[in-house]
């Protein structure tokens, strides 16, 4: 049977057929979708979230020497986090098939940076994988099971957004029976004490020599020969992108990058007047070829900047000189005004963004939704690094600058959960005089509102206690905690500045849950009294979608405001800073 | 079928519901034995940013995304969104667009910064084949304000190679019982918006 399906729900088609029985991680773009689609339709495996992808990982970890088929999902980032117990599991090795999907976001469509993670994979001396569709992911899934029980070791599953986010049409296979695995006592293999770890690092180089033979062999790894002078080494979504731009040359196809098969490439290159590595980010495969001494070209061409496209490609290969001539696009660009992400209607987060703007205090952030707070107008944010930066850089910030100045943290409540503690606890411990406020809105929103330690459900549905925030920081030692109503502008303005200028950490937390989930919040609409309003442009300033410019401009010419009664949820925020009251409730606007 | 390769690019605005129509496109192409592809972006652009959608059908697709300057018809929910992703547009490219107006709050907060005004006007000067159409208007008439997708799609099904029935099929199967029929309705009303009934 064949179905449509992106890359991300492959994969947790492929958790189904290979026999899975633990699937876990934590949700990042472009990752998400794995771990919700597993729950969705093959409910027989188990998956959970944790509460970041370090924990993620050890869980899985703890799965696979329990003798389980294993799969642990995370973002390109994510594997910073869990970069601990990856380099020493690829020590000890596996018990059941253990695999990692990375995705990773070239372009940066929804992240900090794109550090290209298949680097990681040798960093670790662990293989990886590396599909270039929806079918592939599937596939290769199933191969990296085979390939970590055969070698004993964790496999990347390496991913990019348009892998992951691309549909394709696969075709559906049958689960695997597997015999029966249980966790065997094996203390010089998973107890990595230095005398054990010493053997285990001698494993890991000569499981590395038998990989190397395995990459010259195995049919992820495939020439398509078309008779041409021009070879082409490439692998993940880049092949498809060069296929695209030059369907009739030969390829080298890699799909498992790491160790690579170097002599399937020497054979490659002997055959072919010129070489080319079509790669993504990084020169992973052309610094290795070119170190192993061969004289081959690519990020001279392509670039190592954001993702790849068949017309850059194409751009590429004509300068290259493997190609002739390009299509240009026939239509030049159109200079438009920007249209950058925006917080919803409604969001919670506003009116703290607007408080802390008019406070005019350094803030620094973190990662979610409330990062788009540093957009103007509402300009209200000063950092974003990684998951939960905001409270370790507010309490570096603060020390060297006096508590006077006032230094805000912001963080959400899924990445408080994830990394925020750990940075109250040392506020708390050194003395640190910062503010952190906890965005409380009861979801993970920015990847669409996944379960957390805070949600009451887990990933699966069961219901569960919700971690108290107030509680928790209490029992860390924060003496200053405040909950807050952030639809109450006045309030929340003076509560954050009373929070500032006491001495000791204050954490604020804030009440009100994300207006898309669990469900959609639509209250009563606000109006403009268009009689009333002045065209002083103050509601423009708080960045709400549902607020525009009207047709009816003031004496001096600028326009009035409106508001989209379809987007407003009636949150009040507008309705509490207009100077002439000129924004009503629907129900109680008259006309004159 | 006397073309066999189809390139389909969506955009609009996040939250606009763009991803339900590139789903129902792909299905069809699906179902007429055709391999397809399609591309999008989830996460941050979703919160009000442009979203576009990359839709391929032909015998072989490789890339998910297009070729820039290949797209045989372009579909936008939003007119300047429609004149931004313009580039993209093969020479005899056909424009579907809904005449709807989305000013970002950075545009009504920025001196100097401008919608633009006569966006599908623009369009028009550079490319034959426009067909302009206020879907919000239709929608709000028909009774749904979400119809704007099978409103658009209605129109677009006329410049790719299915058969009706197979549109008013996968309708069928990927809307919500109660709404299927309001649907069918919305996409007859928009199939019936060609070029000639626009500019005529």
């Amino acid at each position: 049977m064949k179905e449509l399906l992106s890359g991300n729900e492959a994969v947790a088609r492929g958790v189904l057929e290979a026999g899975v029985k633990l699937a876990v991680g934590y949700p990042g773009t472009p990752s998400t979708e794995i771990l919700e689609t597993v729950v969705d339709r093959y409910p027989s495996v188990y998956a959970q979230w944790s509460p970041n992808e370090k924990v993620a990982f050890e869980v899985g970890i703890g799965a696979s020497m329990g003798g389980a088929r294993t799969l642990v999902t995370m973002k390109h980032v994510g594997l910073n986090v869990a970069a601990d117990p990856f380099m020493t599991f690829a020590y000890t090795g596996v018990n059941g098939g253990f695999v990692f999907v990375s995705a990773d976001d070239p372009e940066m469509h929804s992240s900090q940076n794109e550090q290209d993670n298949r680097f990681f994979a040798k960093f670790a001396q662990v293989p990886f994988v590396e599909p270039s569709d929806s079918q592939e992911s599937k596939d290769m899934l199933l191969k990296a099971y085979e390939i970590s029980e055969k070698f004993d070791t964790p496999v990347m599953l390496h991913m990019t957004t348009r892998i992951s986010h691309s549909k394709g049409v696969v075709e559906l296979g049958e689960p695997v029976t597997l015999e029966e695995n249980k966790f065997k006592k094996e203390p010089t293999k998973y107890v990595m004490i230095p005398a054990n770890a010493r053997g285990r690092h001698k494993v890991l180089v000569a499981r590395l020599e038998e990989l190397k033979k395995f990459s010259e062999e195995t049919e992820l790894n495939v020439v398509e020969k078309n008779g041409s002078k021009t070879g082409i080494i490439t692998g993940g979504v880049a092949y498809q992108y060069a296929k695209e731009a030059a369907p009739d040359f030969d390829y080298l196809k890699i799909g498992f990058g790491f160790p690579l098969p170097m002599k399937k490439i020497e054979e490659f290159i002997k055959n072919h007047e010129t070489m080319l590595v079509v790669e993504e980010l990084e020169p992973f495969y052309e610094d290795q070829i070119k170190a192993a001494g061969f004289k081959i070209e690519g990020k001279k061409y392509f670039g190592n900047l954001g993702e790849l496209s068949p017309y850059r490609v194409a751009l590429g290969m004509k300068e290259a000189g493997v190609i002739d001539r390009v299509d240009i696009p026939a239509y030049e660009p159109e200079q438009l005004f920007p249209r950058p992400p925006v917080l919803c209607p409604g969001c919670p987060h506003r009116g703290v963004f607007m408080a802390l703007r008019k406070l005019r205090v350094a803030v620094t952030g973190d990662i979610g939704c409330y990062t788009l707070g540093v957009l103007p107008p509402l300009n209200a944010l000063d950092s974003c690094i990684c998951m939960g930066a905001s409270i370790g850089s507010a309490i570096g910030m603060e020390r060297v600058q006096g508590s006077d100045k006032g230094v805000v943290a912001v963080i959400g409540d899924s990445t408080f959960f994830h990394s925020g503690i750990t940075g109250i606890l040392d506020a708390v411990y050194n003395r640190s005089n910062v503010t952190a406020i906890v965005l409380d809105n009861r979801a993970t929103a920015m990847t669409g509102g996944q379960e957390h330690p805070g949600t009451g459900h887990t990933l699966m549905g069961e219901e569960v206690p919700q971690v108290d925030i107030g509680k928790l920081v209490q029992s860390l030692g924060v003496k200053n905690v405040r909950h807050l109503d952030p639809y109450q502008y006045e309030k929340t303005l003076e509560v954050i500045k009373e929070e500032i200028e006491k001495p000791g950490p204050s954490v604020i937390i804030t009440s009100r849950p994300c207006v898309l989930m669990p469900k959609r919040i639509m209250d009563e609409p606000y109006v403009i009294d268009l009689e009333a309003c002045t065209g002083c442009s103050l509601c423009f300033r708080i960045s709400c979608p549902a607020i525009s410019a009207s047709d009816e401009k003031n004496k001096r010419g600028n326009p009035k405001a409106v508001i989209d009664e379809t987007q407003c949820t009636g949150c009040t925020l507008c309705a509490q800073i207009c100077p002439e009251e000129a924004i009503v409730l629907k129900s109680q606007f008259v006309k004159a | 079928m006397e073309k066999s390769n189809f390139n389909i690019l969506i955009v609009g605005v996040g939250g606009q519901g763009v991803l339900l129509a590139s789903e129902i496109i792909s299905t069809v192409a699906m179902n007429a034995g055709q391999d397809v592809k399609k591309s999008e972006v989830h996460g941050m652009s979703q919160r009000g940013g442009v979203v576009s959608t990359h839709i391929k059908i032909a015998p072989k697709v490789y890339s998910p995304t297009i070729y820039q300057g290949q797209v045989d018809v372009l579909l936008s929910f939003e007119q300047a969104e429609a004149l931004r992703a313009v580039n993209w547009l093969k020479k005899d490219g056909v424009v579907i667009t809904s005449t709807t107006t989305m000013v970002p709050s950075i545009v009504t907060s920025t001196k100097g910064m401008n919608y633009p005004e006569n966006a599908v006007e623009v369009i028009k000067g550079k490319v034959e084949r426009v067909i302009a159409l206020n879907a919000d208007k239709i929608a709000g008439e028909l009774g749904n304000p979400r119809l704007v997708n099978t409103i658009l799609l209605g129109v677009m099904s006329n410049y790719l190679p299915f058969e009706k029935e197979a549109w008013l099929e996968t309708l069928k199967a990927k809307v919500k019982a109660k709404f299927v029929d309001i649907n069918l309705k919305a996409f007859e009303t928009g199939r019936e918006i060609k070029l000639s009934t626009v500019d005529a």
